[in-house]
């Protein structure tokens, strides 16, 4: 009830920098959508010369990489790839985040006690060595990775949403819902909850960015599936060849930092607007 | 102070057993037995050695038990031993450790000095040219992979000025030049790759500098130092940095882990000797005892690190000497 | 020593929304030993005056638009930045509402002392020490050595208000701006430190400016009162003939209904006047107090001059003209 307050796209639209933020994610998702109407064929085929450099061949206006295949295609189908495991990954850690934050609010004691233990664990846990090792164990699957990524990135969401509930908790419209002999379980999915998402969206909205660098940081080490076209896996392949070529590790590069940039001033964004009275900070 | 250590390391050993517990159970969850990969790595055939194998790492024994047995390993430092390189997997680990944190710092010194320096100066000037540059370059540095603004320093500095190496952490003829030229010669190795690590955290922490300094600015006491007729500048360094500067300690100690995390990218790219290409190497032939071991290992280091800055916080700030 | 003298000053707050007289024309003047109290309710300009006195108006968005700010043959107001550092602390204090939050919290109280004695008095490392121990005693503070190691959270509001006052005066300003420096204090605690303010102004001789919204204070510390009404001063003069003949209706409401020259009058907070002071940006034409004015006629909506009524004793009323302050 409080995410859809009127006026919120207004305040949300007054930020430039957001605004811009969202045009490139426009762009992004635009760019994910006509890839398979765009280069129908397997992005990762060889089409052309070896190392053309950008804007030489108007059939590959990104260049070509090392062996010869299209940089634009592979950039084309890497926003699939870049998109999905960030949206799932921070999917999956808006789930676990939300799940422990508000079960450690909502009950206390030993087990608030006990789950905020759990959750400094992860915290200790240096994030890409854990994602590295879930990896080397399991296999580099698109799923794998997702998953992995999602493990590590929900100790931020979980501490808090247990703060917006504890909040929350007490206040007179719970106590009414518990007086009119509401159960547990409906009070916090119909009252709490949606009253505790809005500042939890905003680090969902991060977490995809950061979920994107740390896949394509796995991607670069070469340790993603080599099956699917990945910005940060084109990155690292022409790593080799940067005293003729360093366009092929420049491009992918580049679409990365505009997908991050994008999704943190969005994220920005969504806080200044989310909460009108930080503002003016 | 001595009271609080105590109690930090005593919360600290929960935690290294959960990592620990957690641990043991990514390798149940392997596909495949351990042994498996473990005795083609070793290049054991022989059904007898296998079996000692099994013995050895009481794969025969019930899960409960070896479990117990783990932890009582790792509570002796015995992480196992890896047969890649021949030596027990702590020494592997301390072998590559030195580089590691001598990147780390150096990052960590890049990422503080610009990063207070420009969140200082933008809070200072707020609303301003300069204020919006720094900003940009905050958000833009915040947002580029440290693996492809190394490359892209590489690129610039190394392959087409010419200035410093592509990678490695010291020359060849280094060694026997003795100690300063070994130093200088690290240093010239090290510059790239803590620019690409550190950059990142300079733009975290220029931005959180800039809201800090500029929530201190306006508080009372800042009017008060302004009242005494001093410069603004004095009024910035002396009295507003400090209390600005406590929100970046605990950052600090916060991002110990993703730091770390980071190197092993970097690492990679510059081809720098430490725990990241260990872990790397380890990732990709598989070597599970080298993988986990770093694991367990960083995780305390971060434990140690947060329990440190906690202490530096004691003495920065003496309202929580207080309580 | 040199007294404090405005002339005409004049502030503006240049925002976004347009341009907001903050001050219009306030003319005060404090003698060297003298004590003038500027009184009025929250939002008239009292703390901006005594801002725009030590240059530390919040730029942007306000700034000095006219006027002078004498101290002795300097205007103040015109100096550079550069010789305005080395008058503030020095030549011209301040102390302030909070003193709590006036101190910096992450540094010991003595050197917040010695720091200004370094800035002005060109002292070293010990001789500071020494001379800010003293002045803590000066300001009465037990076991000063001590105390000087000390963290302000571990020490009273009372207590920081005397290391505050202990800064300002160590350099022996001729004129010291107190704003507010009771309101956070508890009242056996404001009693101390006005007794400890009259004290050191009696031995060090400088002009007090004390801003507060206190009857009882003015009362018991000023030999002059300045009332001030949306960013002008309205009314004017020494303290007995304002208690006993206040001559703006403002004024008298502030003193209540109460008969003028009783006592009550004086250990009265401000009194209820109906509805509220205009906010900048919808300041009517005319005399800003009108609206709520139950003697306003039509010649009100005319800027009336600050005149003197009587012998040293100024105010702005057209009013105040026609209908004689006792009768009212």
């Amino acid at each position: 009830m409080a995410v859809a307050t009127p006026g919120l796209f207004r305040r949300f639209a007054r930020n430039r920098a957001a605004l811009l933020g969202l045009v490139i994610l426009v762009a992004v998702i635009a760019l994910a959508l006509a890839a398979p109407t765009l280069y129908p064929r397997n992005p990762l085929r060889i089409v052309g010369p070896a190392e053309l450099w950008p804007l030489q061949d108007p059939r590959f206006p990104l260049g070509t990489d090392s062996i010869g295949r299209n940089i634009a295609a592979i950039i084309a189908h890497g926003a699939r790839a870049t998109l999905l495991i960030g949206l799932f990954a921070s999917l999956t850690a808006t789930l676990i985040g939300v799940t422990i934050g508000s079960v450690a609010a909502w009950f206390g004691g030993w087990v608030d006690e006990l789950l905020m233990r759990f959750t400094e664990m992860f915290q200790v846990v240096p994030g890409l060595v854990f994602v590295l090792t879930i990896v080397s164990i399991l296999g580099g699957t698109v799923q794998n990775i997702t998953i992995a990524v999602g493990v590590v990135s929900w100790t931020g969401i979980a501490r808090l949403t247990r703060a917006e509930f504890l909040t929350l908790r007490d206040r007179e419209f719970v106590q009414a819902c518990r007086a009119m002999g509401m159960p547990d379980w409906r009070i916090v999915l119909a009252e709490v909850l949606p009253n505790a998402l809005p500042p939890v969206i905003v680090l969902s909205s991060l977490a995809v960015a950061s979920a994107i660098l740390f896949e394509s940081a796995v991607s670069f080490l070469g340790l993603g599936d080599p099956q699917v076209a990945s910005w940060g896996r084109l990155v690292g392949e022409g790593r080799t060849l940067i005293r003729s070529s360093w366009y092929i590790s420049a491009v992918p590069g580049v679409a990365i930092m505009l997908m991050v940039l994008a999704l943190n001033l969005i994220g920005d964004g969504l806080n200044d607007a989310l909460n009108p009275k930080l503002r003016n900070r | 102070m001595l009271r609080l250590l105590r109690r930090r390391l005593l919360q600290g050993v929960p935690l290294i057993l959960g990592v620990i517990i957690m641990n043991f159970l990514l390798i149940q969850a392997a596909p495949g037995s351990f042994l498996d990969v473990m005795s083609a790595e070793s290049q054991v055939s022989d059904p007898a050695m296998l079996e000692q194998l099994r013995v050895t790492y009481g794969m025969d024994q019930p899960v409960w038990l070896q479990l117990v047995k783990y932890i009582w390993s790792v509570a002796r430092l015995d992480f196992g031993f890896s047969y890649r390189q021949n030596m027990p997997v702590l020494d592997v680990i301390l072998a590559s450790l030195p580089a590691t944190l001598v990147l780390m710092l150096a990052s960590l010194l890049i990422a503080l000095l610009l990063g207070v320096t420009a969140g200082v100066v933008a809070a200072v000037k707020v609303n301003t040219i300069w204020d919006n540059l720094l900003s940009f370059l905050a958000v833009l540095f915040f947002a580029a992979p440290s693996f492809w603004l190394g490359i892209m320093l590489t690129v610039l500095f190394a392959v087409k000025l010419g200035w410093v190496p592509v990678g490695g952490m010291m020359s060849i003829t280094a060694s026997n030049q003795g100690i300063v030229a070994t130093v200088l010669d690290v240093l010239h190795h090290l510059a790239l790759p803590a620019m690409a690590l550190g950059l990142f955290y300079a733009a975290v922490y220029a931005r959180v500098m800039r809201a800090a300094m500029l929530e201190v600015l306006s508080l009372d006491f800042i009017r008060t130092a302004r009242a005494k007729g001093l410069g603004r500048w004095r009024v910035v360094l002396a009295h507003g940095l400090r209390n600005a500067l406590l929100p970046i300690v605990t950052l600090f100690g916060l991002q110990f882990g993703t730091v770390l995390g980071g190197s092993i990218v970097v690492e990679t790219v510059f081809s720098w000797p430490g725990l990241g290409s260990l872990m790397l190497d380890s990732v990709s032939s598989r070597n599970y005892p080298v993988v986990l071991g770093v694991l367990v290992f960083s995780s305390i280091v971060v434990i140690l690190v947060n329990i440190a800055v906690d202490l530096a916080y004691l003495r920065l700030d003496p309202r929580i000497r207080a309580r | 020593m040199a007294g404090l003298d405005v002339r005409g000053l004049s502030v503006s707050l240049f925002t976004r929304g347009g341009v907001l007289p903050a001050l219009s024309e306030v003319s005060l003047s404090v003698q060297p030993g003298r004590t003038l109290a500027l009184v009025g309710e929250s939002g008239c300009g009292k703390s901006m005056t005594a801002l725009a006195i030590m240059r530390l108006l919040p730029e942007p968005p306000a700034r000095i638009i006219a006027g002078k700010v004498m101290l002795g043959d300097t205007d103040l107001a015109a100096l550079p930045e550069r010789r305005m550092l080395g008058v503030r602390g020095k030549a011209v204090s301040m102390i302030f509402q909070d003193p709590m939050s006036s101190l910096n919290p992450v540094v010991p109280v003595g050197q917040q002392i010695m720091e200004v004695l370094r800035r002005h008095e060109n002292l070293s490392g010990s001789a500071a020490r020494t001379r800010a121990a003293e002045l803590l005693t000066l300001v009465g503070i037990p076991d000063a050595e001590a105390r000087l190691d000390e963290y302000p959270h571990r020490l009273s509001g009372g207590m920081c208000q005397r290391v505050m006052i202990a800064i300002a005066i160590a350099c022996r300003p001729a004129v010291l701006v107190a704003d507010e420096p009771t309101t956070a204090l508890d009242v056996t605690v404001q009693a101390q430190i006005l007794e400890l303010l009259k004290r050191l102004q009696a031995e060090t001789g400088m002009a007090l400016l004390l801003i507060t919204h206190d009857l009882g204070v003015v009362a018991e510390m000023a030999d002059e009162v300045a009332v001030m009404y949306a960013g002008r001063v309205v009314e004017q003069g020494p303290v007995d003939a304002i208690f006993a003949a206040p001559l703006h209706p403002y004024t008298r409401g502030l003193l209540g209904a109460t008969p003028s020259g009783g006592t009550a009058g004086r250990h009265t907070r401000l009194a209820d006047i109906p509805g509220s002071v205009p906010s900048l940006a919808e300041l009517p034409a005319g005399c800003a107090f009108a609206p709520r004015c139950k003697l306003a006629h039509a010649a009100c909506t005319a800027q009336p001059p600050l005149k003197a009524e009587a012998p040293g004793h100024l105010a702005a009323c057209f009013a105040a003209l026609g209908v004689p302050a006792h009768a009212a």
